[in-house]
């Protein structure tokens, strides 16, 4: 992954930038591999608009942040690479912050301290560490986009499934028809509650083994 | 027993790997080891074969069930009669309460083995036993007017997520009888807490007795209504609303009499659940900051599920330690937790389902420094006769 990308005639989207876009999605995958990044999971999928506006900000600083780094990497001196790199994060969040409240002020207010907390999710250190810092600009770019896609589609599908199960809607929308409840159907609590997050989590990775044979680590 | 056997011999060729329905042969398997002898015989070394097996430590489990089970039946339409007020012959009690409990049963196992069964084509092992016991113990730790959908959701709930998902029976971390318990009151809270232990759809010409309140007496105390208790008579028998297996104390003491002498259950855990339910209760009586803490040992140990738990659940063997030691500790802290968490926790009003469900996580550490330390002292033991050996040397 931190292989050095130096050839200056590869077209824009080549087999290899490709890969750095489509394998967090899947073979890489953030939370399901790497088991990074668990904890905002667990707090912010009870509900499914959040979830999305959370992954959408994570995509923007995830990949400002790795262009800016692989922008400076030459000039940061090796040290202090650590504190740059946060408050490059620091600044994007902040950003991120300020425009939720603008113009998107319950959201915000749901989300509470988990947009601060994207400074400290752990997939972004570990992009900029691993990869921003020895790549360019624009593979860095696409591994940001790619690992934060990744970290996005479990979030939205663990926000899916609490939200289905736990309260019968979907983006605010019912979606379970009323006639199953009034022959006896209920919303399950326990799916509100951050167990589940946990569960279903499992459960996807449970699948995402299953299904690609490779991922299987025998220890 | 001629005519099953020909039928038997007849119909197993078909279900041999690779034949028609060799695909289910483990779903064949297991219907056909309950009524003969496993085919797999033993080709090397001698083998010390003992006649019970899982298959039959389970049945044992069933018939220490059965005791509960009837004053449960017994119980649900009695409970029903009461609330319109009219005295029922036995008889009548049975049947209303058959009636009702017994769908739930048959969900329970249809909706859990169904799952096993499942999960033993698909990964091509041996169906496991377990679930006879489970499906039996889930409906007993459940209100009779519990809605049949939940506990078919439950129990696959937790078969997977219990069970299967370790391993399959004998790997699985918590109990799963109670996760389907805790997914339905954690899930349903409303079917699972007040006045649920009633049936209460009442039939035509029936009326329900003024100011009838169908709570436990647990919600009782927690309420505050000491003097709302049925006596203590009332209580060792089982003559008050709760879930189905939970109230007799009497029934459930003979269930745990044949379960310690069959030597299924573990005499040190019942004790220690005890001795720890004991003990939290005298504590609290000594601090008696409210009305709560001050009611009487006794009555501790005989209001909600706290015997059923120590019976049927903290003794299952493999939750529970595996040590002798660790089973001290183990069932000493279900004892203290659960009385812990009925007393001072107003959220939920029996502590039992927690305590276990919590220990059932710890059992594993437990154990780990009970080995720890019994290797430490010999370890001493063994530096100390080595010093022995070197002084006496020369």
């Amino acid at each position: 992954m931190s292989e050095n990308i130096n050839n200056n005639k590869e077209p824009l989207f080549s087999y290899k930038n490709k890969k750095l876009l489509s394998n967090p999605i899947g073979k890489d995958n953030p939370i399901t591999i790497q088991v990074l990044g668990i904890c905002s999971i667990l707090a912010v999928t009870v509900q499914l608009k959040p979830s999305l506006v959370l992954a959408i900000s994570v995509v923007a600083v995830m990949g400002l942040a790795n262009v800016i780094i692989s922008l400076l990497r030459n000039t940061i001196p090796q040290r202090i690479r650590i504190i740059v790199q946060l408050t490059v994060i620091a600044s994007l969040v902040i950003i991120v912050d300020q425009v939720l409240k603008a113009y998107m002020y319950d959201v915000s207010r749901q989300l509470s301290i988990f947009v601060g907390l994207i400074i400290t999710n752990c997939i972004i250190m570990g992009r900029l560490e691993g990869f921003a810092l020895y790549n360019k600009a624009w593979p860095s770019f696409l591994d940001g986009i790619g690992n934060a896609a990744g970290y996005g589609a479990i979030l939205l599908a663990v926000a899916a499934v609490r939200e289905l199960f736990g309260a019968g809607t979907l983006m605010n929308v019912q979606i379970i028809p009323d006639i199953f409840y009034r022959i006896g159907y209920e919303n399950n609590g326990l799916f509100i509650l951050p167990p589940m997050a946990l569960i279903t989590v499992g459960v996807i990775i449970w699948i995402h083994r299953s299904r690609d044979k490779e991922l299987i680590d025998a220890s | 027993m001629k005519v099953i056997k020909n039928i038997r011999d007849k119909i197993r060729p078909h279900f041999y790997k690779g034949a028609r329905f060799g695909r289910f042969r483990r779903a064949w398997e297991a219907f056909d080891t309950f009524l003969f002898v496993p085919e797999k015989t033993t080709t090397k070394g001698s083998h010390i074969r003992d006649a019970i097996d899982m298959k039959r430590t389970m049945v044992y489990v069933i018939i220490a069930l059965i005791p509960p089970l009837l004053v449960g039946i017994w119980n649900t339409g009695y409970q029903y009669y009461q609330a319109v007020g009219i005295e029922p012959a036995i008889w009548e009690s049975f049947a209303f309460g058959f009636m009702l409990i017994l769908p739930i049963i048959i969900v329970s196992y249809l909706s859990g083995l169904a799952t096993e069964f499942l999960f033993a084509v698909i990964h091509d092992k041996e169906v496991n036993e377990g679930f006879l016991v489970t499906g039996m113990l889930v409906v007993l730790i459940l209100p009779a007017t519990v809605p049949l959908w939940m506990v078919a959701v439950a129990n696959i709930f937790a078969v997977i997520i219990g069970k299967e998902i370790f391993g399959g029976t004998g790997m699985n971390i918590v109990n799963p009888a109670l996760l389907s318990r805790a997914f339905i009151l954690f899930g349903y809270p409303a079917y699972l807490s007040g006045e649920v232990y009633t049936y209460t759809r009442l039939q035509e010409g029936h009326q329900l007795v003024d100011g009838y309140s169908g709570v436990t007496p647990l919600s009782l105390v927690a309420e505050g209504k000491m003097e709302a208790l049925p006596s203590d008579f009332n209580m060792f028998l089982g003559n008050m609303p709760g879930v189905i297996g939970e109230t007799s104390f009497a029934a459930i003491m003979l269930g745990g009499l044949f379960l310690a002498i069959t030597g299924v259950a573990s005499l040190r855990i019942i004790i220690s659940v005890f001795a720890g339910g004991i003990f939290m209760a005298g504590l609290f009586n000594i601090i008696a900051l409210n009305e709560y803490m001050m009611i009487p040992v006794h009555q501790h140990l005989l209001l909600g599920a706290f015997a059923f738990g120590a019976v049927y659940m903290a003794t299952d063997p493999v939750t529970a330690s595996q040590t002798p030691h660790g089973k001290y500790i183990y069932g000493f802290l279900i004892g203290v937790l659960t009385i812990l968490i009925r007393v001072v926790n107003p959220g939920f009003p029996g502590g039992v389902m927690l305590a276990i469900l919590m220990m059932n996580v710890f059992a594993p550490l437990i154990d780990h420094y009970v080995v720890q330390a019994n290797i430490k002292r010999r370890m001493k033991r063994l530096r100390k006769a080595q010093i022995n050996v070197k002084e006496k040397k020369p």
